[in-house]
């Protein structure tokens, strides 16, 4: 591994201005090191791309979202008719404001495949377990910046989505109010709320990118995992990061923005919600209040705790619930006791991870209904699968299950992937003995 | 460095205690003030009362006016939904308690305690928070006939005491008086 061993790396440099830089910052090397001649398992599959394209959102949003701030007014008086000015006079303004609207779905979209696949694939085993929790730092500051950011075109669903979204902070026993009014600046979402939530759009993407540099270095430390689990064993099982990861990574993201084009040229609305294009009214509330889609599973969850538990209410009860279903994913690595990392010789593990994302889907759809009737049973059954599946089946399947026999190192399962549209009758080839 | 050696603490041990004691205070203070801005400032807080006239409201209907950047709904009650109302029985109350700043805190939910009071019973006057999450309720909706919080359900009466959903408390009632027959000073 990498272990941020400069010294060890291959990185020449060529030029006498290039021995200068390296002998002073080697900055240089550093990238080399890390994006060039760094060793990646040779068999990560597409799951594995969303990394990078993870990054190019990032980026995407804050050149976009620089831009934006050139032109909007983060004051009630004029944010909604600013956002208009956006679209209507700006120069290309429709364009770089559909661009970054869409941008903040992409961008959950390519973090869910990203946190799926970690899950499905057991990304989060020792001894990754900082690697995961980054992540899941991220994703958390991702909601918030997420949330931050829906409010400030100040239509309906921004006023009243920062209404419901604050009141979850009520919530909290004897000191709830107090930090509800320190959350909003007033005794209702109004003209200081939103330029704080402004400031504070603007602060957190930066604090993102902080992070992802944790979360890559962290990475570069234990070395990525792949679709086996087995972790790299000889300088055979991998490959250097430039052309093959660059190249993989490249194509992924070529297609991902393709999709994404696509959305921001003809279908730039679908996403989003046509109440938020009626300027905020707090005296009316919309008939039917719906987050974005991406926080819709945990929306669900909150409105599924109808009943009280024992001294906690059901409005303490359903904001706990939705905080829970976050906060458990930074004790994953814990929870899942399976010595065997990947659900590819982990059969029992596999079915019940893929009911996990369809109950995420499912959780997700109900969250977009409104909570009566049969979608509350359903919304309590989803939420008692989603924290079973962390708290019971993660556990539990780890001690009883009898996990697939596994290769004896990366290049033996490549070779015999490769080797079995020819001879799929054959035993599995020798192992490759390297220590 | 031996002082870990020394069983009797010395001088400088209580000094860098001592600094590092100050040091904490100094920070917490110095944090203090960017914590406090983010309060109610002084121009919110000045929006302290209002006073609306309640004359063209005939029985039945209800006006909403905006205080402290919230709705308070203003409702003419007509006799039946006050007698509803009060025949409703404390058992079954999901919050036994009045939520009217205008009673001692501990006050029972009576539709008496709930409303304007003794010769004014038709009239309510409340904040128009869902105490679940916050929404604005609809009026005249419900099963109940009193307001239907759209958002997540929540089922309130004509006394506005929360009946069915997950709201935990009744819709609170503010510290308001009538000036006159026809005006209520809210605030």
């Amino acid at each position: 591994m990498s272990g941020g061993h400069h010294a060890h790396g291959s990185y020449q440099p060529t030029t006498g201005i290039g021995r200068w830089i390296d002998a002073r910052l080697p900055l240089p090397r550093l990238m080399y090191d890390s994006f060039v001649a760094y060793p990646v398992p040779r068999n990560l599959n597409y799951a594995y791309t969303f990394g990078g394209i993870l990054t190019i959102m990032l980026v995407l949003q804050i050149v976009t979202g620089v831009v934006l701030a050139m032109h909007y007014g983060a004051n009630t008086v004029v944010a909604f008719n600013s956002v208009e000015h956006i679209m209507r006079d700006v120069n290309s303004g429709w364009l770089i404001r559909y661009m970054h609207a869409n941008g903040a779905s992409f961008f959950f979209i390519a973090v869910y495949i990203h946190i799926f696949r970690g899950l499905y694939y057991g990304s989060y085993k020792a001894p990754r377990e900082m690697l995961w929790i980054l992540g899941v730092i991220i994703y958390a500051l991702m909601m918030a910046t997420g949330f931050f950011g829906y409010v400030l075109p100040w239509g309906q669903m921004s006023f009243w989505g920062a209404t419901v979204i604050t009141g979850f902070f009520s919530a909290i026993p004897l000191v709830g109010e107090w930090v509800q009014q320190l959350l909003l600046g007033g005794f209702a979402v109004d003209n200081p709320t939103l330029n704080r939530f402004f400031s504070l759009h603007y602060l957190l993407p930066f604090m993102i990118a902080g992070v992802v540099v944790l979360h890559v270095w962290a990475l570069h430390v234990t070395g990525q995992t792949n679709p086996t689990g087995i972790e790299v064993k000889s300088k055979g099982d991998t490959v250097p990061f430039s052309p093959h990861a660059t190249a993989k990574d490249a194509f992924a993201m070529f297609v991902f923005l393709a999709v994404f084009a696509y959305f921001v040229f003809y279908i730039p609305n679908f996403l989003g919600h046509p109440d938020n294009y009626t300027p905020a009214d707090p005296l009316k509330t919309p008939a039917h209040i719906v987050p974005e889609w991406y926080y819709l599973p945990f929306y669900a969850i909150l409105r599924a705790i109808t009943f009280n538990i024992g001294p906690i209410d059901s409005k303490l009860g359903g904001v706990l619930a939705m905080a829970a279903s976050i906060l458990v994913l930074f004790f994953v690595p814990w929870l899942d006791t399976s010595k065997v990392r990947s659900a590819v010789y982990r059969p029992w593990y596999k079915l019940f991870f893929w009911i996990f994302a369809a109950d995420c889907l499912f959780l997700g759809w109900l969250g977009s209904k409104p909570a009566e009737g049969a979608y509350v049973v359903m919304s309590q059954i989803g939420t008692l699968y989603y924290f079973g599946f962390f708290f019971i089946i993660m556990p539990l399947l780890g001690l009883i299950e009898t996990p697939r026999r596994l290769p004896n190192s990366i290049t033996e399962a490549v070779l015999a992937k490769q080797k079995q549209p020819a001879a799929a009758a054959l035993p599995a080839s020798e192992p490759a003995g390297h220590h | 460095m031996s002082a870990t050696d020394h069983s009797e603490p010395t001088r400088r041990d209580f000094l860098y205690v001592a600094t590092g004691m100050a040091g904490a205070v100094g920070v917490a203070g110095a944090a203090w003030p960017f914590i406090d801005q983010l309060r109610p400032d002084a121009s919110t807080l000045a929006l302290a009362s209002i006073d609306v006239d309640v004359s063209s409201i005939e029985s039945g209907m209800s006006v909403t006016v905006k205080w402290r950047g919230k709705p308070v709904f203003i409702r003419n009650r007509t006799d039946k939904e006050v007698e509803d109302a009060k025949a409703v029985p404390m058992a079954d109350l999901k919050d036994p308690v009045a939520r009217n700043e205008n009673q001692p805190a501990e006050a029972d939910a009576t539709d008496l305690a709930r409303s304007a009071g003794e010769g004014k019973e038709n009239w309510i006057v409340m904040v128009g928070s869902c105490t679940h999450l916050g929404c604005v309720p609809l009026g005249q909706a419900g099963d109940f006939g009193g307001w239907f919080c759209p958002c997540h359900g929540s089922h309130y009466d004509t006394a506005g005491r929360i009946r069915k959903g997950p709201a935990p408390q009744n819709l609170h009632i503010p510290h308001y008086a009538f000036t006159s027959d026809t005006v209520v000073k809210i605030g």
